[in-house]
């Protein structure tokens, strides 16, 4: 509390100083508050959306189900499962450069993963969505998102129950090849598979 | 006097040039502060030459760091309008003599803190004097660090120059796009410590934090609307990616963008009645602006910039700065009038303003890592920040403190 106190007085005194700094004359003296003190760690993180504050949500589709999205389950129905990235690896689905359009060579890989959680119902899946690094970040991070739920779509038209598949967008910050080349950026761009198990017991 | 008089030919001829009212050059007996009321054209803009007398060391440095970004060049005295001197042992002591008007025009002693911070406030004087703009010596600016390259990264603090910088997150995890609420040290962010991207308030002067949106699967680029009461953000919540608006807490939740391609990077016009974002029509990508209460979306033409992303709206209300696509990227700045085209800047990217509207911080790609530059947008000056922990990238410059 006390560095709060100590901290929030050095921005005041700075502030002031900010307006009064203006009126010069010969031979004035400034005198300059202490510099910021560092701000304190953190705290108490919420874990679940409940700890959050309320959210009282208003908003109405304006022209009707059929020009939106197919609507996501909470991210919290998946933090209880076991995630299994190695069983669907070999099903990774690559895209175009700059694009989130599922190409026809890869609607073999979709229908594997279909067929793997057709196989088990209590499965769930995560799509990660990636890009290669030619993209700024946060566009990156809408594209890689934009390329997940291309895949949930897709999963949805081969009888997918939609409330099985969350989304994730990494952006670029997950390469799955680090290096700076064509080569490179065709293996990063993709929506990667990791099969969630019920925890046992659950 | 002789020998400086071509400099203020050039700086006529210059502005003569680039095709703005001439009535900015002086006339032999006007005053030195008409004088540097400058056509202020990104990029073609001359720099206001002083000269630098007395100081060493890290004074010296942050007088010339400061001084520069924000218009100034460093001349012989026999070449320069002002000029500067003083000296600094236990603390900054400086003067600004106006060589036209042969006076001083500036004269102090700087004490307390330390000499970093005292020679920052002599900068400011300097621009103040001089430009009639507050300078952004004691500015602050937050920005994300990736220090180890496995796509965690930590939020940072710092002043304008990288200077004393700290973490203010400890969660090892990626995060991204720190964004200031106005008035009061605190920030908004996205990170992923729940598992997906979400955002948060954190109020750095309590050490506390909330989550303010957690919806759907996709929670990111939070901006924050001038007045502080409103969040726009990129979510997934109805399927696609779009734009939403919030209340700053998180509530009240309102999409105004409803198309299936890809929404990013939202920004407020100083006057809170726009965000401007970056879209995709027909795949092709834009810059649109469309109301903070919903409505049509328009778009914003930014002619031989292609594919913008990442705008930001000057405070003054005058300009759009954003990131141009080619084979690199730019920095681009338009009238946000659309009055002119876009301006081809520098190579970078996630451009953010100064608080005076004058300069602008962003990231450019050094050896695969991004490091933070900062650009004087009307004479194209510009300074790399000192590397703080890795890549450091999407810098947010504090709008509230000058």
């Amino acid at each position: 509390m006390k560095t709060t106190l100590v901290y929030s007085l050095a921005f005041t005194l700075a502030a002031t100083l900010a307006a009064t700094g203006c009126k010069h004359t010969t031979g004035k003296v400034t005198a300059l508050p202490a510099a910021p003190t560092p701000p304190p760690a953190v705290d108490q993180v919420p874990t679940t959306r409940n700890s959050g504050p309320e959210r009282a949500t208003t908003y109405t589709p304006p022209n009707g189900p059929d020009t939106t999205g197919i609507a996501l389950p909470p991210s919290e129905d998946m933090y209880g499962m076991n995630p299994d990235p190695a069983a669907l690896a070999a099903f990774t689905v690559h895209f175009a450069y700059d694009s989130a359009a599922i190409r026809k060579s890869e609607q073999v890989n979709l229908q594997e993963v279909a067929k793997a959680l057709s196989a088990d119902p209590k499965t769930k899946v995560l799509v990660e969505g990636n890009c290669d690094e030619r993209g700024t970040e946060e566009y990156n991070r809408s594209l890689g998102e934009r390329r997940a739920l291309a895949a949930r779509e897709a999963l949805a038209k081969l009888g997918v129950d939609s409330t099985r598949v969350f989304v994730r967008s990494y952006g670029k910050d997950k390469p799955a090849d680090p290096g700076h080349d064509e080569a490179a950026w065709q293996k990063n761009r993709r929506d990667d598979f990791v099969l969630l198990h019920p925890k046992p017991g659950a | 006097m002789k020998k400086n008089f071509p400099n203020f030919l050039k700086i006529c001829f210059s502005i003569f040039l680039t095709g703005a009212a001439v009535n900015f050059c002086p006339g032999q007996d006007s005053g030195a502060i008409q004088i540097n009321k400058r056509a202020d054209i990104p990029g073609l803009t001359k720099p206001i030459p002083v000269s630098l007398d007395g100081f060493s060391g890290e004074v010296a440095d942050v007088l010339k760091f400061d001084l520069y970004v924000q218009g100034f060049s460093f001349v012989a005295p026999d070449a320069a309008q002002y000029l500067i001197s003083g000296s600094a042992g236990d603390s900054v002591t400086g003067s600004v003599t106006d060589k036209l008007a042969k006076k001083v025009i500036l004269s102090n002693r700087y004490t307390g803190t330390n000499l970093r911070r005292q020679a920052h406030a002599f900068a400011n004087d300097i621009v103040f004097t001089i430009t009639g703009k507050k300078g952004i010596g004691l500015t602050q600016i937050a920005f994300k660090a990736q220090p180890t390259g496995n796509g965690a990264g930590e939020i940072y603090v710092s002043d304008f120059d990288g200077h004393d910088a700290q973490p203010v997150t400890h969660d090892d995890v990626i995060v991204s796009h720190p964004s200031w609420a106005p008035g009061r040290l605190a920030l908004f962010y996205n990170s992923y410590k729940l598992g997906n991207p979400d955002i948060y308030f954190h109020d750095l002067s309590a050490g506390q934090r909330s989550l303010v949106a957690h919806y759907g699967n996709l929670n990111i680029s939070p901006a924050v609307s001038p007045d502080g009461t409103k969040l726009a953000l990129i979510s997934d919540k109805d399927g696609w990616v779009d734009l939403y608006v919030a209340d700053a807490d998180g509530g009240n939740l309102k999409r105004l963008t409803k198309s299936p391609e890809d929404e990013s990077s939202p920004c407020w016009s100083p006057d809170g009645k726009w965000i401007c974002f970056a879209t995709k029509i027909d795949g092709r990508r834009l810059l649109a602006k469309v109301s903070a209460d919903g409505g049509e979306v328009q778009t914003i033409p930014t002619r031989g910039a292609p594919n913008p992303t990442e705008p930001d709206w000057s405070p003054d209300g005058k300009w759009i700065a954003f990131t141009s696509q080619t084979s690199e990227f730019d920095i681009c700045v338009m009238p946000a009038d659309g009055s002119k085209d876009p301006v081809v800047l520098v190579p970078g990217e996630a451009p953010s303003w100064s608080p005076n509207s004058r300069t602008l911080i962003f990231s450019h790609s050094v050896r695969y890592q991004q490091t933070l530059s900062v650009l004087d947008v009307f004479t194209k000056q510009v300074k790399d920040v000192g590397r703080i922990a890795g890549s450091d990238s999407e810098p947010a410059w504090r709008k509230d403190m000058n």
